[in-house]
């Protein structure tokens, strides 16, 4: 399976973030297709394009832009908006960061081309607050692109008018969840709203607003440049396109890997020189920690929202965490809980309360005190979460838990057997990489 | 104590960036927060005198963020990432010895007003791990003796380069940057070059000679309409 660079083709590129190095390498060219076209026949292309969401659930995102009403009457007659959600924050991702570092512009010119397509006249891009560099890379870069009059009004002599503000969170990982996200926006407590009604017609400000992901939005000026049928040309038929893939932890070589959607696990440790001397892959998880973990008896699956539904977990951002035979199951999966308790933004019951109770179990189970009926209480815990919390959070929570106990309940057993943990955390460091 | 005539003025600045003015109240703690360095009651007052809402309606907001600071703040702010990934590789112990060596626990900050302490959740640099930030810039690949330098320099006023990202500045500076007034120094923006594992899939596709498929035809600058 081949590298595809797209979204990653201009990192390396002198001075990447910057407009003249954009423009030198194909930049703003997709807007100039896009607004010789009429709005509409931009959401088809996106529609035949097959892109899928790249912020973890896979939505189409030319049928999400199609779903904001058009024309003057209700709700089409209030202003529309576009939001990207830049809160990249799920253990494992470390994509968009790169991205908003490395190519500004890219996601700039994707947001003039969705903001064309959905009628919208303001765009914001909800920036999780502890990226400071790449905020000061976007800042720079649409101070750039208002001068090249590729932001504000009449740009580029179409007619059309687009301001774009940059906002920076404050730090909750539960903003990374479109609702939650437009409420901090709104400038309240970052907590999920109730849908329906879907932010295609009730988002921000109540109005109609289209919430998109970095990396889904950033492949949408490459999708005019090439067309649909190129788009569809890498990946599956399902699940089209390139994406990038994230490795990171036992691995010889962690970094960014852009191939084609339904690469497997086992390419692309023989593309990054697989695991780093003297580790075997235990678990991994596909696509951050809300997905379930995955064992090497998975290094098959092809890596696409259909195929790691198929092996048991979710391709998700495509986060690939990768831990090896020295890796500790509880205590990993403890910390993800741990994670997941102190993001819960208390709205719900099951979520606020399941994960609290469950970070007391595994903290015992972790030192060797626990129960085999702790195993159990976890599982129903767990069902108790899932399905029944106000967003994914809560489900994403007990996705370490039930796998790693559905793949490794062997391992619980032998902390409270032995009364202690069986492993020595000093061998899963990352000095000897 | 009030805060500035300048802090106010700013604060009605970032209200005009938006539709509605509640949206400005996150970057509006932002911004009492450099002027303090961390959210004082003075600050809370503001932002609800600007906004017209009550301080428990801010303070609500102000405590939900874990980069509000209720208390006062060093000059910077370590951050060490200790989710699984990096704990697992080394994270753990880099908090560990730092806590020790800085004689501080989570959330807390030096005598000296140097240096705050925190454990921080994914910082979305994984393929660095383990990685710490001080005043939210990358120091990636740790470990606790490279962390350990860190905030000896830090402590000494000798501030280390960050792997990526711009050269320090204060906490209350990055916090004006995070309020939407930038930075103030022109050649911040092109510091930090990116690092390996960010460009090691395309540098490895360059030396095999793999690429995407090409465009089926070249792209061209159309006329402007």
């Amino acid at each position: 399976m081949p590298l595809t660079p797209v979204l990653t083709r201009r990192w390396a590129e002198p001075e990447s973030w910057t407009l003249a190095t954009y423009e030198r390498t194909d930049g703003y060219l997709g807007l100039r297709k896009a607004l010789a076209m009429q709005p509409d026949e931009v959401i088809a292309l996106v529609k035949e394009s097959g892109l899928r969401g790249r912020g973890g659930a896979g939505f189409p995102t030319g049928l999400k832009w199609g779903f904001i009403p058009q024309g003057t009457e209700g709700q089409a007659a209030k202003p529309h908006y576009v939001v990207v959600n830049a809160d990249e924050g799920e253990p494992g991702t470390c994509k968009d960061l790169p991205l908003m570092m490395a190519d500004p512009h890219s996601l700039i010119e994707g947001i003039v081309i969705a903001a064309y397509a959905v009628r919208c006249s303001h765009a914001f891009v909800y920036v999780r607050g502890e990226m400071v560099h790449a905020r000061r890379r976007l800042d720079a870069a649409v101070a750039e692109a208002y001068a090249a009059g590729y932001l504000g009004r009449d740009i580029l002599g179409s007619g059309f008018d687009l301001d774009l503000t940059l906002h920076s969170g404050a730090g909750a990982y539960i903003c990374g969840e479109e609702t939650a996200l437009l409420d901090s926006l709104e400038g309240f407590r970052g907590q999920p709203r109730l849908r329906p009604p879907f932010p295609a017609t009730h988002g921000l400000y109540a109005a109609p607003t289209v919430v998109n992901n970095v990396e889904t939005i950033a492949t949408v000026p490459f999708i005019l440049l090439g067309g649909a049928e190129w788009f569809r040309s890498m990946g599956t038929e399902k699940s089209p396109g390139p994406k990038i893939f994230s490795l990171s932890g036992h691995v010889l070589r962690p970094g960014q890997y852009e191939v084609p959607l339904g690469t497997t696990l086992r390419d692309l440790l023989d593309i990054a020189g697989g695991m780093r001397e003297g580790s075997e892959l235990k678990f991994w998880t596909p696509g951050g920690s809300s997905t379930p973990f995955l064992t090497a008896a998975h290094l098959d699956a092809p890596l696409d929202f259909e195929g790691m539904v198929a092996a048991g977990s979710l391709l998700g951002t495509a986060a690939l965490m990768i831990f090896d035979q020295n890796t500790c199951i509880v205590r990993a999966t403890l910390r993800f809980n741990e994670f997941y308790a102190h993001e819960s933004c208390g709205k719900c019951t099951p979520c606020r309360e399941g994960t609290y109770w469950m970070t007391q179990i595994l903290q015992r189970l972790e030192a060797g005190a626990g129960t085999a009926e702790d195993i159990d209480t976890l599982l129903d815990t767990c069902d108790n979460i899932f399905g029944r919390a106000f967003c994914a959070l809560g489900d994403g929570a007990t996705s370490p838990i039930v796998s790693s106990i559905q793949h490794f309940r062997d391992e619980y057993v032998a902390h409270y057997e032995r009364g202690g943990c069986p492993f020595a955390p000093v061998r899963a460091l990352a000095v000897n990489r | 104590m009030p805060l500035t005539e300048q802090t106010r003025e700013r604060a009605r600045e970032i209200i005009a960036r938006y539709p509605q003015p509640r949206s400005a109240l996150l970057p509006m703690l932002h911004l009492v927060q450099s002027e303090e360095g961390y959210v004082t009651p003075a600050g809370v007052a503001l932002c609800a005198e600007e906004l017209g809402l009550t301080k428990a309606e801010v303070g609500a907001v102000v405590t939900f963020y874990t980069m509000y600071k209720r208390r006062p703040t060093g000059d910077y702010l370590v951050s060490v990432c200790t989710n699984t990934l990096c704990g697992v590789l080394g994270g753990d112990e880099i908090f560990a010895r730092l806590s020790e060596h800085l004689g501080v626990g989570h959330n807390e900050t030096t005598e000296d007003g140097t240096v705050t302490l925190e454990h921080a959740e994914c910082l979305a640099a994984c393929d660095y791990a383990p990685v710490l930030t001080v005043n939210y810039e990358f120091f990636d690949n740790q470990t606790p003796e490279s962390a350990g330098d860190v905030v000896r320099r830090l402590r000494a006023g000798d501030l280390p380069e960050p792997s990526r990202g711009a050269r320090l500045c204060s906490f209350r500076e990055t916090e004006l940057l995070l309020a939407g007034f930038g930075d103030p120094r022109p050649a911040a923006v092109a510091e930090g070059p990116a690092g390996e594992p960010t460009l090691v899939g395309l540098r490895l596709a360059s030396r095999r000679g793999e690429s995407a498929p090409a465009y089926p035809s070249p792209p061209a600058r159309s006329r402007k309409r």
